[in-house]
């Protein structure tokens, strides 16, 4: 029982456009039965502060990962957290977030690990609707707990691991990191804390697009013929690539494997979420640093398995 | 050197956090955030006499005075946006249990404060290192102010 997408003009040029809301078709289906507005954010805090009225909250960090392996959770507890923010598996989710969906573009990822069929973004998430002046709220929406049934995690399709990745060299990577963290000048974001690496560089080939360069000043996505010059013109992708992308955790990469998966409609698109943090500690992978790809350096990769 | 006692004020702050549920810990320091004071006026209109803590996950700026000899108490100011409550929280629990200390107890409060807010699992042990960079911050200037 999933709701009928947003029509609008700049969506019908995406590949996938059934994936993305505008704030009007928001504000006009709030009320609607079955849809669930979800709100992630990297600022655990901010969703009390005020949100969209009925929307719940999803934190990546602690709902979304495993407490103690480096993993997300399973499929036992992704049902419980379903059904307890009142999702069913025919739910419309609607994510929104802050700082251009960059959070919510995870939470979305993470979605998808599990199969969820009809899971969208908000163009523009939260600071597009704040700009507006449109309707917060902090009253806590009442959930109607819901059944959701346990879905394995099906990670292969759309994530990549350590090996797979030393196996796909050679095929295009996309490194969503800043400038510096590409040549290696710094491991961690600017301004950000420091989430130990060892080494800096990237893995050798992978081309330079920081994530943000997908989103336009007012935080929506920019237009397809803008992505497209910017992935396919600039970063040489083409179609029928098979594409890997990482940054430092996952998180920044969730959002340009949104851009490329359902914006640009690249079919097989998978986001390395163990990204810098796990290459850049791991013995015996390579890495190249500077501003140049690099090449392929094939007897180091067979030595690092 | 970081073995010293818990200023009082801070102890205090400390217990109330320990005295609470989990969700209610978040909601407190939520209040913390909203109570967080605005820069005064010579602040306010001169934001290059603050220094950003990098180390913060969202931009949080920090400036503070140091009076006379002997007792030298410290006064702190903290500016982050509205759309970083859990740094501006952090910040508002800095200010209302260090401000106005002498010096030598600023010096004396133990690193691991943050870790006693009960916090760590609620708001994961990565965003509390934001607080822990913001304690380290203040100290480091008083040193430096020596």
């Amino acid at each position: 029982m999933t709701l009928a997408a947003d029509p609008q003009d700049k969506f019908s040029e995406y590949a996938h456009p059934e994936r993305l809301v505008s704030t009007d078709w928001l504000a006009a289906n709030l009320d609607a039965e079955g849809l669930v507005v979800v709100e992630s954010d990297e600022d655990v805090l901010l969703y009390e502060t005020g949100h969209i009225p009925g929307a719940v909250k999803i934190d990546w960090h602690t709902e979304l990962n495993d407490e103690v392996t480096r993993d997300y959770i399973d499929g036992e507890a992704f049902a419980r957290l379903m059904a307890a923010k009142g999702i069913s598996r025919d739910s419309t989710v609607v994510i929104y977030g802050d700082k251009s969906n960059w959070w919510a573009a995870y939470t979305l990822w993470v979605f998808t690990l599990f199969g969820h069929e009809d899971v969208r973004l908000l163009d523009g998430g939260r600071d597009k609707w704040v700009a507006e002046g449109r309707p917060m709220t902090t009253d806590k929406p009442e959930v109607t707990p819901s059944d959701y049934p346990v879905v394995e995690r099906n990670d292969a399709p759309v994530r990549a691991f350590l090996g797979d990745v030393l196996e796909h060299l050679g095929k295009p990577l996309i490194d969503v990191r800043s400038g510096d963290e590409y040549t290696g000048a710094r491991t961690t974001m600017p301004a950000y804390p420091e989430e130990g690496a060892l080494r800096g560089g990237h893995i050798p080939t992978a081309v330079s697009v920081p994530w943000a360069r997908a989103a336009a000043s007012d935080g929506t996505f920019r237009t397809r013929a803008e992505l497209d010059a910017i992935y396919r013109d600039e970063a040489g992708l083409q179609e029928g690539d098979d594409v890997v992308a990482y940054c430092r955790i996952g998180e920044r990469s969730s959002h340009t494997w949104f851009v490329l998966t359902h914006l640009l409609g690249f079919g097989n698109v998978r986001n390395y979420d163990g990204s810098w943090t796990e290459w850049g500690n791991a013995v015996r992978v390579p890495i190249v640093r500077g501003s140049e790809p690099g090449e392929v350096p094939a007897a180091s990769a067979r030595a690092a398995r | 050197m970081t073995g010293g006692a818990i200023p009082a004020k801070l102890a205090e702050i400390i217990d109330d956090f320990q005295d609470l549920t989990e969700p209610d810990r978040l909601q407190l320091l939520l209040d913390f955030s909203r109570e967080l004071p605005d820069l005064p006026e010579r602040y306010g209109d001169h934001p290059e006499l603050l220094e950003q803590v990098v180390e913060c996950q969202s931009p949080l700026f920090l400036t503070m005075e140091i009076g006379d000899e002997p007792e030298r108490p410290v006064h702190l100011f903290f500016s982050a946006p509205p759309e970083a409550p859990t740094t501006r929280g952090f910040a508002g629990v800095l200010l209302e249990g260090l401000d106005g200390l002498p010096a030598e107890e600023l010096l004396a409060v133990p690193d691991d404060v943050p870790d006693r807010l009960g916090l760590t699992r609620a708001i994961t042990p990565l965003r509390m290192r934001g607080m822990a960079a913001m304690l380290g911050r203040i100290k480091r200037k008083i040193r430096e102010a020596q």
